[in-house]
């Protein structure tokens, strides 16, 4: 246990005040990410998950517990934990090249440095052709890698993603999984995934946390020791699938009031 | 219903220069047909004698001619076009423009500071109602007869819709653009230029708008002020005349006036907000 963990989450608990009501959203959750793991996410709306990873980027300060980065507290967003969302986020008055330069940028990078950086992940994201375009001229899938290039481009050690694919047709969806799995490897990131599709899960990760909801907690966690590149019809990924489906729906089953 | 209409082939034909021609006039001439229509009507109107006090198109544009390059008539009025609407433009675009540097940066401390809302939302809320009319015989009193006092109530006249719509545009920034700055590296009062002035500049961009077409609007109540020069102050005089075609023609050029400078901000506005779709006039 001496090498530190990049992330270190220890008994973290959230608690919402809506008006007289106490919503407890997180309890008690614990979870280590290792630097260059790929940590997937998973349970039913309410379990918590999206709570955990908005904690983990600091958007959400926890009402109990610790979370940590390289042993230090996180204390609020910053550059080095990059957040990719959903709805993607990206800032609709400025085209995809000043985009991603926005957070070399607002760190205050040379002027030359931010040109290189911004030029290689376009290129990376292979979107040369729309450099100057505006976000509302792209495809979903289109702003999804612009919005993971941005925090790449911005030097994040560990990429949070929330649903970032669940918008996205189905087509879209595998081939950026493809392509982000490709990324991962290539870079050494280390990526926590919120999804809501065990397939994707399965796909994607070294490790598939289980949520359960009501309230929101950790229930386990399983490595996933497929060999890479995953085949999603092989009999192997079948059985993974069937076992977690299972356990998913187990927790689901038991959920308490 | 049948396959057959599905999937009979559509005839394309290219389109010709006669084609192209009618397309883009289309619009216009549609645009047209009331008008024109209206204007034969006061014509007709005329001619049969319904009225006895309003002058025939014809008269109209007769005057029109003269007032604006003289030659006709040769009375007070000829040739003085240009001087009367230049007065007028300088005291829209100058109370306008005091509007706007005004309003603009008051709308974001309010939509932005809690504190200065309090301190200013409800007294602003309470001043809104009082009509530019309203405030004629005090601003009479206060800045005295002449372009001052005109050059206030244009002012007033183009100060709330600006603010209204520069503070709804502050407070309406999608929430996810502040978190996604934040994550980026650019946090507190940075993210006022990065993120919510570009944010809010649709919203500034529908305020300034609609204040230059008020400004255009009270211009005749801020030159009944008793200012020598100004298409208002035509008009005024018109009417105490009893001179109808110069009312009308007063009247004609304020249109044409308010609806060119219109036009110039929406031009602005589309090069500005090329990259907002629902943004265009």
């Amino acid at each position: 246990m001496a090498e530190i963990p990049i992330l270190d989450i220890q008994g973290v608990g959230k608690t919402y005040t809506l008006g007289d009501a106490r919503i407890e959203a997180l309890r008690d959750a614990n979870l280590t990410v290792k630097k260059g793991e790929f940590v997937c996410l998973i349970g039913a709306s309410g379990c918590g998950k999206s709570t955990l990873l908005r904690i983990v980027a600091g958007f959400e300060q926890p009402s109990a517990g610790k979370a940590l980065m390289w042993g230090k507290p996180i204390e609020g967003p910053a550059p080095d934990r990059g957040m990719v969302f959903q709805d993607y986020g990206l800032f609709p008055w400025l085209t995809v090249r000043e985009n991603i330069a926005f957070g070399p940028a607002s760190r205050g990078r040379p002027k030359a440095e931010v040109r290189d950086t911004v030029e290689r992940f376009i290129a990376l994201i292979g979107l040369s052709r729309f450099a100057d375009a505006h976000p509302h001229q792209l495809s979903g899938g289109m702003k999804q890698r612009v919005a993971i290039a941005r925090v790449l481009a911005n030097d994040a050690e560990v990429v949070l993603m929330d649903e970032p694919f669940g918008a996205l047709d189905a087509m879209t969806r595998e081939r950026l999984q493809d392509e982000l799995l490709d990324l991962w490897q290539r870079t050494g990131l280390t990526v926590l995934f919120v999804t809501h599709s065990i397939e994707e899960a399965i796909f994607l990760s070294d490790r598939v946390v289980v949520m359960e909801p009501g309230p929101g907690r950790i229930a386990s966690a399983e490595r996933i020791t497929l060999a890479r590149p995953r085949d999603v019809a092989s009999p192997e990924f079948n059985e993974v699938r069937r076992e977690l489906g299972t356990r998913l729906h187990s927790h689901h089953g038991k959920k308490a009031a | 219903m049948s396959d057959a209409t599905l999937s009979a082939p559509v005839a394309v034909t290219p389109a010709t220069g006669a084609v192209r021609f009618m397309r883009r006039a289309k619009p216009v001439l549609l645009s047209l047909i009331v008008p024109l229509a209206l204007l034969l009507f006061w014509h007709l109107a005329v001619k049969a004698g319904m009225t006895r006090l309003i002058p025939s198109p014809a008269a109209v544009a007769e005057y029109m001619v003269d007032f604006a390059i003289g030659g006709i008539w040769d009375d007070a009025f000829s040739a003085t076009l240009h001087l009367h609407l230049l007065a007028s433009a300088s005291r829209v675009y100058g109370g306008f423009l005091l509007a706007a540097l005004v309003a603009v940066p008051l709308g974001l401390l309010i939509g932005r500071v809690e504190l200065v809302r309090q301190l200013l939302d409800p007294f602003l809320q309470l001043m809104r109602p009082i009509p530019v009319t309203a405030w004629l015989p005090l601003s009479m009193i206060l800045f005295g007869l002449g372009s001052t006092s005109a050059f206030f109530l244009v002012f007033l006249g183009a100060f709330y819709p600006i603010l209204l719509n520069t503070i709804f545009g502050v407070k309406n920034v999608e929430p996810r653009l502040f978190e996604a700055a934040s994550m980026l590296g650019c946090r507190g009062n940075a993210q006022f230029f990065k993120v919510v002035l570009p944010a809010a500049l649709p919203s500034i961009f529908t305020g300034l708008r609609l204040g230059l077409g008020l400004a255009w609007f009270v211009i005749v109540v801020g030159e009944m002020t008793g200012v020598p020069q100004g298409l208002g102050a035509v008009i005024m005089d018109g009417r105490t005349l009893s001179r109808t075609e110069l009312v009308i023609c007063g009247m004609i050029v304020i249109g044409i006036a308010g609806f060119v400078s219109d036009r110039v901000v929406v031009m602005l506005m589309n090069r500005l907000l090329r990259w907002s779709p629902s943004h265009r006039g």
